[in-house]
């Protein structure tokens, strides 16, 4: 009796997960070895796709100095995408945790809500809001005299990093809210009765604790913003292109499968091998809090 | 603990200000009486939102849209419910490695997933069809409803269930009657987020949608490529009202930071 339990204990999860892997396996990992298998192939205006293997799509990402220049700038944005979400997002966290009840569930609706909300409906935002160069970004900034002459968003990095920031932010903010619930409001108490001043706290106390949190929010948002389609491509336009823009542009307009799946291919693979890097540094740095 | 300066309130107040203005300003602009993009100053109007009756590609994106997220949301919690009971309650080898496949797809970037599909999908002959974007979304939206049925399924109290089978309900009569009804919040609340996720992804879907088969977004998003106009911003203000209804309900009866506290560790 015994012995039939175990076996079929033994035989249960698998029979239970056996629907889902073979979706997975079927439609999720076939697919992406289909992928890497169609980036070297051979493409041609008129002849299409053909199964041969060469290397031809890696060797111009190689040599091209657009593929450099494109992937440069993809990582450029997502690098300060990541900066500016964590100068702005670490401290919003850490004042709404210090908010009552009431209020801290309130903001954190209204901070994490957008996440949810279309990032099409949320960069179509952006776009009016820069809107040329009398758009309300630079009317307002221009009257409280931040600055003379417009600063041009549309069609620009900065554009595409600020909406970038905007769309990743809740993540980051997210993120940080994690770490915070984890830290003991008694130290900072503690700390305040040895005479410690605000920033000497903020320095020494806080900041040491919450930046797992912000380290491990910085991984979300650069893979994410490294791999962002809508906001790059609305509010770069044509010609800014971004990696995920650039295989969009080959999938569906030049119709260079192979090429496009080249680009998306290094784009996985680069973005797993620093997601996994930096987890695995975090990980080893902070091994304490994560114990 | 201290509370928070007035320096801290402003630098607060700039920045909720900041994430709330685009979506504000959508909205806004969506009501407006003019016939170019402008803010509503002289009054407000629904002319935009009557316009949209004119164009029946945004309906009837709207209704693959919404039979698309519905669809593809149920079907998805059909393969997750019971990969979430064995992730929670069976210690096997290879659980590890199945978890992390089953949350693979938040973490590959969706451009390449919509790649990927496209190829599979064209090679299959399925190629812009209704059959290959739902069987795209139930892989995109998986992890959703996974992970809010695991978290249900991990915390659920496993006392009612044995007395359930101490007498005699046994296999489907036991899911059906003991351990649905005790998971359903995390089931319901998963299947509200996989909706939200379907219902807004258009990086996969511009992909694999052809004429006919357009979801909203992607219909939105080809709209703004050509041009911005108030229409455009009135078919986003519902959009937006839409999220927000599923937004409010989900926070009323889970929690919204218990929905997206996951969300964090493995991003999109």
């Amino acid at each position: 009796m015994s012995a039939m339990a175990e076996e079929r204990s033994a035989r249960a999860p698998w029979a239970l997960t056996a629907p889902a892997l073979m979706l997975f396996v079927g439609v999720l990992l076939i697919p992406l070895a289909m992928t890497v298998m169609l980036s070297f192939h051979d493409w041609g205006q008129y002849k299409g796709i053909e199964p041969v293997f060469i290397l031809k799509n890696w060797h111009e990402i190689a040599t091209d100095p657009y593929y450099a220049e494109m992937f440069w700038r993809t990582f450029r944005i997502a690098i300060l995408t990541t900066l500016l979400t964590a100068v702005l997002g670490a401290p919003e966290a850490y004042i709404l945790n210090r908010m009552s009840g009431r209020w801290k569930s309130f903001f954190l609706l209204v901070i994490l809500g957008p996440l949810l909300i279309s990032v099409v409906a949320r960069t179509l935002g952006w776009a009016l809001l820069f809107g040329g160069n009398n758009g309300l970004v630079n009317k307002l900034l221009m009257s409280l005299g931040a600055i003379r002459s417009p600063i041009p968003f549309m069609f620009t990095e900065t554009g595409m990093v600020v909406a970038l920031a905007h769309v990743m932010m809740p993540f980051m903010v997210l993120s940080v809210w994690a770490a915070l619930q984890r830290l003991d409001p008694q130290i900072e108490n503690a700390a305040m009765s040895l005479g410690a001043g605000p920033a000497t706290i903020i320095r020494r106390i806080i900041m040491p604790q919450i930046m797992p949190g912000v380290l491990s929010g910085a991984i979300i948002v650069f893979s994410l913003s490294a791999s962002a389609f809508a906001t790059p491509a609305i509010i770069g336009g044509r010609r800014l292109k971004v990696a995920a823009t650039l295989a969009y542009d080959e999938f569906l307009n030049t119709l260079n499968w192979p090429l496009g799946a080249a680009v998306a291919t290094l784009l996985l693979a680069a973005l797993v091998l620093i997601v996994v890097g930096s987890n695995a540094l975090i990980e080893r740095r902070y091994a304490e809090v994560f114990r | 603990m201290r509370r928070n300066g007035p320096l801290a309130l402003i630098f607060h107040s700039i920045f909720v200000v900041v994430m709330v203005a685009p979506i504000l300003v959508v909205c806004l602009v969506a009501f407006t009486p003019e016939g170019f993009l402008s803010l509503p100053t002289n009054g407000f109007s629904l002319r935009w939102f009557r316009t949209i009756a004119n164009y029946p590609e945004f309906v009837h994106a709207f209704w693959v849209s919404l039979g698309l997220g519905a669809l593809s949301s149920l079907m998805a919690l059909l393969f997750a419910v019971p990969a979430a009971l064995a992730i929670a309650r069976y210690r096997f080898r290879g659980r590890d490695v199945l978890a992390a496949l089953f949350l693979s797809p938040l973490m590959i970037p969706h451009v390449v997933l919509g790649i990927a599909f496209l190829r599979f999908f064209t090679s299959a002959g399925l190629g812009g069809s209704f059959a290959a974007l739902i069987i795209a979304h139930i892989i995109i939206v998986f992890p959703f409803a996974l992970r809010l049925t695991l978290a249900a399924a991990t915390g659920m109290d496993r006392s009612v269930e044995m007395a359930a089978v101490s007498l005699g309900a046994g296999g489907w009569t036991l899911f059906r009657r003991v351990t649905l009804p005790l998971i359903l919040p995390g089931v319901i609340s998963g299947w509200a987020l996989a909706f939200i996720q379907s219902f807004d992804d258009l990086t996969m879907t511009v992909f694999l949608a052809a004429p006919g088969t357009e979801t909203l977004p992607v219909r939105m998003f080809l709209y703004i490529q050509d041009n911005i106009d108030p229409l455009v911003t009135s078919v986003s203000a519902c959009v937006i009202a839409i999220t927000m209804t599923a937004l409010i309900l989900l926070d009323r009866f889970y929690g919204l930071d218990r929905v997206l506290a996951g969300k964090g560790d493995t991003g999109r």
